[in-house]
């Protein structure tokens, strides 16, 4: 199943034009700098920004088209604003209900499920000037839930937040992909969020799609300038398969090989995504023996592209999955590093971002 | 005390205030909100329609109204043709009249309220899955509560204080038409300044505790507070 829109939205002297099938399964980031028409896609799925000959069908429900426009309110979605935009004049209680009330059902149960999700029970009987930032935040993303929707729709719900209120909002957002069974669309500006969150990513560009796939996959492209490339990393996603209790590291399976990290509260089976930075890889063209760096993996020069004026960006694959290197352009010279020659990258360091 | 007449101009001006207002609340909360939503060009004119009775000498005001009112104007003679009583000098031309003289001071603070909430809150409803209607009602109208409690003080304040409007198309029947301030105005013409003393005495001060609620309330209540 999928989610597949197409817009056209001219607003002065912005244009967005979309013709796009996303995924309806976990959660999809729309990325991009500000002004690339983040917000508006976001809004015209809502139905917020009429548009005329657009195209839009939910998980097989059609939602707009040449002849249909449903009303926001007709649609079964919740939204969550940058600012958390909680009624001023309701509790918490009241504003969890607004949306649960007028959606027909009687479901408390689900009600106390995101209640005890968002950890904000002590709050319901208090006003919304009452809380803090992040304490907003998860009462608008439970209100949005509360109504059973099909699709959720976040709009850069941290970026309101400072980095604290942030940390607190984040783990609650990463338990929903987990717990909820509805494709989540989330609008962000900030790769590390994306980085953490998303399952597949859609790169936006003036109002133009520049890429889409999946998250491991758009972190690995050197093509895309996901931001300023000193802080180049790629992502890979495994499972734990193993635990070394004395040494305290634990093995990652992946697609075409292992890794061994830190184990700290991780338990074998637990599914996990590594983050690894390209200057924390380096190659060497045989095996070391007699090193500290205890991943070291056997893969294949995939392209070796220009960073800046002494670095190289190097692609690798290693089984199915893509590993980025940044080494100097001497080295690429001196070891004779070409496209589709076999090396051993050293990784030394490793980051589980969940 | 007062006597007779006095107590009918109190009555006759209460009764007008009171009207007043709630035709105005009726008719102005949805022009307000149209007003502070639509994005048509020329809304400016009307506004600026609205407003007129704020600058506007109410001798002006009341002459146009009694040329339109009176047997010859174009309402006059719509309300003759119906066989319904003439507008001009009756109870009913006053409180006409007195729509269009306290129009701004309703409308306004509405418009202005209903602005302050912003388009958010609404969408927010709507992604909710409340329909327009639904959340005007249980958004838009809380929300613009403070708006409402000094449109209706404003409105009712300002039609007790009116004069010259009331002069020109209700003239002075006692009884009927004649309302305080100009029962004020024809006591001094006398020389009767103790009824005028009690009579401006007591509008001062149901005027001051009138606009005391408004700026105790909007403090309480300021508009858009998150």
């Amino acid at each position: 199943m999928s989610i597949d829109f197409r817009f056209k939205i001219q607003r002065d002297e912005f244009c967005l034009d979309i013709d796009q099938s996303i995924s309806s399964s976990g959660v999809t980031a729309i990325f991009g700098a500000s002004g690339c028409g983040k917000t508006t896609l976001l809004r015209a799925i809502a139905g917020f920004e009429f548009s005329k000959n657009s195209f839009l069908k939910v998980v097989g429900n059609i939602w707009q088209n040449d002849q249909l426009f449903l009303d926001a309110h007709k649609r079964e979605l919740g939204y969550v604003f940058q600012e958390a935009s909680l009624f001023p004049h309701l509790n918490v209680q009241q504003n969890l209900e607004y949306g649960l009330k007028r959606s027909g059902q009687k479901d408390s149960k689900n009600l106390e499920e995101i209640i005890n999700l968002l950890g904000i029970r002590e709050l319901l009987k208090r006003r919304p000037c009452k809380l803090s930032g992040g304490e907003q935040q998860r009462v608008a993303i439970a209100r949005a839930l509360a109504r059973s929707p099909k699709l959720l729709l976040l709009d850069e719900p941290l970026a309101a937040l400072d980095d604290e209120r942030k940390n607190e909002v984040l783990p609650y957002l990463e338990k929903l992909n987990q717990k909820l069974g509805i494709p989540i669309v989330y609008v962000s500006h900030s790769k590390e969020e994306v980085a953490r969150l998303a399952d597949y990513v859609l790169i936006l560009e003036d109002g133009k799609v520049l890429a889409y796939g999946s998250v491991s996959e758009i972190f690995s492209r050197i093509d895309l300038n996901l931001s300023q490339k000193d802080d180049r990393f790629c992502i890979i996603e495994g499972t734990i398969i193993r635990i070394e209790k004395q040494y305290n590291l634990a093995t990652v399976g992946f697609d075409g090989g292992e890794i061994i990290k830190t184990a700290n509260d991780f338990k074998i089976g637990d599914s996990v995504r590594l983050k690894i930075k390209a200057s924390d890889v380096s190659l060497t063209l045989m095996k070391q023996e007699g090193t500290s760096i205890l991943n070291i993996l056997k893969s294949k020069i995939l392209s070796i592209s220009t960073l800046n004026e002494t670095d190289s960006l190097i692609r690798l694959k290693i089984g199915k999955s893509i590993l980025l290197s940044r080494v100097t352009k001497k080295t690429v010279s001196q070891l004779n590093l070409f496209e589709g020659k076999e090396v051993f990258s050293q990784i030394k360091a490793v980051v589980a971002l969940r | 005390m007062l006597n007779e007449n006095d107590m009918n101009a109190l009555l006759i001006t209460l009764k007008l205030a009171f009207m007043t207002t709630v035709i105005l609340l009726i008719i102005g909360t949805p022009l307000a909100w149209w007003l502070s939503r639509t994005k048509i060009k020329y809304k400016f004119i009307l506004e600026a329609v609205i407003a007129m009775p704020l600058v506007l000498p109410p001798t002006v005001l009341g002459f146009y109204l009694l040329v339109a009112l009176g047997p010859k104007g174009p309402i006059g003679e719509l309300f003759q043709s119906l066989g319904l009583a003439p507008l001009a000098f009756s109870f009913n031309g006053l409180v006409i009249g007195s729509i269009f003289y306290s129009m701004p001071f309703v409308i306004q603070p509405l418009q202005d309220a209903f602005k302050a909430i912003g388009k958010r809150p609404m969408e927010v409803a709507a992604s909710l899955g409340a329909s327009p209607i639904d959340r005007f009602c249980t958004i838009a109208l809380p929300l613009a509560r403070p708006g409402f409690i000094t449109a209706s003080v404003l409105g009712f304040a300002h039609t007790l204080g009116e004069f010259g409007v009331v002069l020109m198309i209700g003239g002075n029947i006692p009884g009927e038409t004649q309302v305080l301030s100009i029962a004020i105005y024809d006591h001094v013409e006398a020389l009767e300044y103790s009824q005028a003393h009690l009579l401006s005495g007591g509008l001062l001060i149901i005027s001051f505790l009138l606009l005391m609620i408004i700026y105790a309330t909007n403090k309480k209540f300021s508009v858009g507070r998150s």
